[in-house]
């Protein structure tokens, strides 16, 4: 107590104990204010998967669309059933997955739609090199799932009720394994995205299953490779739907439906089948296939 | 090897000052020096107020705050985001993935501390001063601004502490802003999107550029209060 402060002195040291404060309350005022952002940028909101984020696809397709209509596009990325979830609360303006019997699920319950399919890659069964399964060059892939269940190797499931890891359950059936019944510890569910999921195989020298966008433009590799592809089973499909603007009236349904009619436009699809990573295409651009 | 290339992208990123990488500085700096702005101007009085008023409950309330400092991020983004969702009874307002949403989740996890280490300080400066207090007529909740302004150090380091708390957490921000290219990604949320990617030196470079900043608004605090206690001695 070395001082006796007057009233003065106090609205100082208020001051000074809030100044970081007020500078950032006057940096954030723009982009903190919802009601100003949305009079000063038409924006929807889409709920998407990991894939199509981490591969960077975005990146490439957005700025064209929103050079077209001025119309900003922010993703959210999250697995398949969640980003469905997103949409269910109405969170999200359109959604953007892959996994069709939910997608399916989605706009029989009436959260929104009509899907549109829109493109397609597939899935790939990433492993180490020295590849004690013995499943490499294999186009099978419920035999190579029988191989590493057989010998108990490490593989490391999404466990996140995601497109992936939907579909990888659906090739633990087609491969006649029963994983309730017979899972070990070899079967490691991590309940993250794909890229932490490549990153625990890659780690621990495990099988994994991948969508191929998300392998090409993974760094972190370490002795993982690609062992099994090529099998019609690993299709992988995407589909886009907007959600049910009479169930969540605030959804932009005239700025959702654009994005989606420019998706499956011969532009927005001649968008996507440019993206390449490395010469390699990540994505083929299906919107035409109406059975797809 | 890994750990060379981090500090190369992490001085690639401060000499490229790249727009993108820096409004993901500015934002993360706005949301979490909002969020610590508002914690104490609410903190403050607030733990000010517990450490000097006598209630029913009153220890049941201070063990509450003290748990409250080690609530976890993800829990606080839950809840902010069940508020804030569409479904949810904040709804109409609009409010989620924006970053108005991330500084209110920050804020519920940098109150508790402030108010934690206000009530703790508080009280022990009255116990020490309080008949020099009552011989200045200052008797009772009048004591709270002069109390506040003797222990201003301190509570600067309270402050502090908040701060380090909301800049380095990811759970609560990734939930409620969902981490969007441009309008809510932030250091810690990029961090996280650049582990996924496996682009590991640049997740630890982004890291290695968060701690630098940390360590500059820490040595400004530092000098300030130094150049300030020079003053008020």
């Amino acid at each position: 107590m070395t001082t006796l402060p007057t009233r003065r002195h106090l609205i100082a040291a208020t001051a000074s104990l809030l100044a970081f404060g007020g500078v950032a309350l006057a940096q954030d005022a723009r982009p903190a204010a919802p009601a100003t952002a949305a009079a000063g940028t038409r924006f929807i909101t889409v709920a998407s998967t990991t894939s199509t984020v981490d591969s960077g696809l975005f990146n490439h397709i957005l700025p064209l669309f929103r050079a077209k209509t001025g119309i900003e596009v922010r993703v959210i990325s999250q697995g398949t059933g969640q980003a469905l979830d997103t949409g269910r609360r109405g969170d999200a303006d359109v959604v953007f997955v892959h996994a069709r019997a939910a997608e399916e699920r989605f706009v029989a319950e009436g959260h929104g739609g009509p899907r549109r399919p829109v493109m397609y890659n597939d899935f790939v069964l990433i492993g180490p090199k020295a590849d004690p399964a013995g499943i490499k060059g294999s186009r099978d892939i419920a035999a190579a799932l029988r191989a590493i269940q057989t010998k108990a190797t490490p593989f490391v499931s999404r466990g996140d009720r995601s497109g992936t890891h939907q579909a990888e359950l659906a090739l633990w059936t087609a491969a006649g394994i029963d994983l309730a019944a017979t899972r070990g510890s070899w079967y490691r569910e991590i309940g993250q995205g794909m890229g932490a999921a490549l990153n625990t195989a890659s780690g621990m020298n495990g099988y994994v299953l991948s969508d191929r966008a998300t392998w090409l433009s993974f760094r972190n590799r370490g002795d993982l490779d690609i062992l099994v592809e090529g099998d019609r089973r690993l299709f992988n499909q995407y589909g886009i739907m907007l959600v049910n603007p009479e169930r969540h009236p605030h959804v932009k349904r005239a700025d959702g439906q654009a994005f989606i009619d420019w998706i499956v436009s011969p532009e927005g699809q001649k968008a996507i089948a440019d993206y390449q990573i490395n010469g390699q295409q990540l994505f083929f651009a299906n919107a035409s296939d109406s059975g797809a | 090897m890994d750990i060379a290339q981090s500090f190369a992208a992490a001085f690639a990123l401060i000499l490229g000052a790249d727009p993108a990488f820096l409004a993901i500085v500015r934002l993360s700096l706005a949301v979490t020096l909002t969020a610590v702005a508002v914690a104490a101007l609410i903190g403050l009085p607030v733990g000010a107020l517990l450490a000097l008023s006598r209630f029913p409950g009153r220890g049941a309330v201070i063990v509450l705050v003290n748990a409250l400092m080690g609530l976890p991020p993800v829990v606080a983004g839950l809840l902010v985001f069940l508020l804030l969702s569409r479904s949810g009874p904040l709804g109409p307002l609009g409010l989620l993935f924006t970053p108005t949403a991330m500084v209110c989740a920050q804020a519920i996890l940098v109150l508790p501390i402030v108010i934690a280490i206000t009530r703790q300080l508080v009280e022990d400066l009255h116990g020490e001063y309080r008949e020099h207090l009552a011989s200045l007529g200052l008797t009772g909740l009048r004591a709270i601004p002069t109390l506040l302004w003797d222990g201003r150090f301190a509570l600067a380091t309270a402050i502090l502490a908040g701060f380090g708390r909301a800049s380095a957490e990811v759970g609560a921000v990734l939930i409620v802003g969902g981490n969007i290219a441009g309008y809510t990604r932030t250091m810690t949320t990029a961090i996280a999107l650049e582990t996924s990617k496996g682009d590991l030196p640049l997740a630890l470079g982004l890291g290695i550029v968060l701690i630098l900043l940390t360590l500059g608004i820490n040595a400004v605090t530092y000098a300030a209060s130094r150049v300030g206690a020079r003053f008020a001695g």
